[in-house]
């Protein structure tokens, strides 16, 4: 037991030292996305503004659903979706991408992939600005459940990293993982209620729908942020043990397979 | 004397699999069909040694004999696959200059990305980033993206980077033949003064001179193998007169 924890502490201690880098890849990532561009970091406000505008175009004239404060109700569901499609995207990449780096210095390599979640987080935290002018613009209430918001955020973010943890280790075996995610996550994006309301799901659909994650993660938003309800005791313990088996199966296939990547990169 | 560097008896396997197998079709097929093989490729067998604090240790030996992997393994970035390294102080590895350099980023956020990697944060950076920009030579250059730079300036700033504290241990990989001859020199007389102020040093070069000037001792791999560990005179002598 004592062993254990010495090897911990020294897991800390390794992982403080390199708390600059993590800061750097971060930043990193951030200014060569919208280096060149004239608009620069506003991109990340406009962004989710202008999808907004075009699915809010869509949803109510071709196909009509009727949901109140749509705009919303869209914006709280793909603000936490695309924040996790966007850091798996980048995330199982993150590893081979860094081939030239991880096969010539030592580097603590799961700062990888959590670099990416860290900066799609950080777009999340732009994107929900963008959510705040539409509720604003379109008047729509602000409930005190609000101030909850950080709750979902932290659920999502343990289940992306551990997912991305994931995906980046065994992309590094099979570079296949990498064409085929970008079809899954298209048919996630439709599998989960995004644009739609669940209640027009028939009943056996509602089953399976209780198996997708992002589902969880979608609906506690909104009832934090659109319906100002606190999700009861029962959903956030779905939330959190989602996230958290997700981080551990994530954290440890990648320790066991981490020192064989420099091999396959 | 503290050791400072123990290498005790590794072994380095490579697979060298004839077509990388890395999409699932491949690989199941392979599996159905039992093919998975692998040629066995020891980089490294058996190698021990151990450093100890002020020494400098030059490597020698022909091209594939397992400098290169010696010092990655040394440095941590090879797991091997027998065997235990353990290194006391911190490791300054310079086995590519400019290996952490994002193209797109200026020199100036290059060296706070380079030092981070390195492992130094941001104010450490700070107080030393006139030096490196001065020894670098690239006064002029600081805020142009490193893409722009030629090759001679990239290495320039990766060695500057590299070397410029005094590292408990560092690591050399014929990385001294960088720039014009006057940068060469300069490089040169900084890898001395390392040396001098009591650093470890691991150094890989095909020049029996380099190593002769700068180590004390050496180490002479062939296919792998230690052939010959000791004084760095009498090791370069053997070395020469095959």
């Amino acid at each position: 037991m004592a062993q254990k924890i010495e090897l911990l502490k020294q897991k800390i201690k390794v992982f403080l030292k390199y708390k600059t880098l993590l800061n750097e890849l971060v930043v990193r990532d951030i200014k060569v996305r919208y280096r060149k561009s004239v608009l620069g970091l506003l991109w990340t406000v406009l962004n989710p503004l202008l999808m907004m505008c075009v699915i809010t175009v869509v949803f109510s004239t071709l196909f009509r659903q009727n949901i109140p404060n749509f705009p919303i109700y869209y914006l709280a569901g793909s603000l936490i979706f695309s924040f996790n499609s966007e850091a798996t995207s980048n995330g199982l990449y993150s590893i081979i991408g860094s081939a030239s780096l991880i096969k010539k210095v030592y580097i603590p390599k799961y700062l990888f992939p959590i670099s990416k979640v860290l900066s799609a987080l950080v777009n999340l935290g732009f994107s929900l600005v963008a959510m705040f002018v539409v509720m604003i613009v379109t008047g729509a209430p602000f409930h005190a459940t609000l101030l909850l918001m950080p709750l979902p955020i932290f659920y999502v973010f343990l289940f992306t990293s551990g997912l991305s943890l994931l995906l980046a280790a065994a992309t590094v075996y099979f570079r296949d993982i990498a064409h085929f995610w970008g079809v899954f996550v298209l048919a996630w994006t439709y599998f989960t209620p995004i644009f739609y309301p669940v209640t027009i799901l028939p009943s056996f659909a509602m089953k399976i729908m209780q198996l997708n994650p992002m589902y969880h993660y979608v609906t506690y938003m909104r009832d934090v942020v659109l319906y100002g309800t606190f999700p009861g005791m029962k959903e956030n313990l779905i939330c959190f043990l989602i996230g958290a088996v997700t981080l551990l199966i994530g954290l440890w296939v990648f320790y066991r397979k981490q020192d064989r990547f420099v091999l396959y990169v | 004397m503290s050791v400072m560097i123990d290498v005790n008896d590794v072994s380095m396997l490579f697979n060298l699999s004839k077509e990388r197998v890395d999409n699932i079709k491949e690989y199941l097929i392979r599996v159905a069909k039992r093919q998975l093989q692998f040629d066995e490729f020891w980089a490294l067998k058996n190698v021990s040694f151990q450093i100890e604090k002020g020494d400098s240790l030059g490597v020698i030996g022909l091209n594939g004999s397992g400098k290169s992997t010696l010092l990655k393994v040394v440095s941590g970035i090879l797991k091997p696959t027998s065997g235990t390294v353990i290194t006391n102080g911190n490791v300054a590895p310079l086995i590519e200059l400019g290996a952490g350099f994002d193209a797109d980023l200026s020199a100036r956020e290059n060296i706070f990305l380079n030092g981070a990697i390195l492992g130094y944060t941001h104010e450490y950076m700070e107080e030393r980033f006139d030096d490196i920009i001065r020894f670098a030579e690239l006064e002029q250059f600081v805020d142009v993206p490193v893409k722009n730079f030629s090759s001679g300036m990239t290495a320039r700033l990766g060695f500057a980077i590299a070397t410029m504290n005094v590292p408990d241990i560092l690591i050399i990989d014929e990385v001294l033949a960088v720039g014009d001859f006057k940068f060469q020199e300069k490089s040169f007389a900084r890898m001395k003064s390392i040396i001098d102020s009591g650093a470890t040093v691991l150094f890989v070069s095909h020049s029996i001179q380099q190593v002769q000037q700068m180590c004390n001792k050496a180490l002479w791999l062939e296919h792998g193998h230690v052939r010959m560990f000791g004084d760095a005179q009498e090791v370069c002598a053997a070395y020469s007169q095959e």
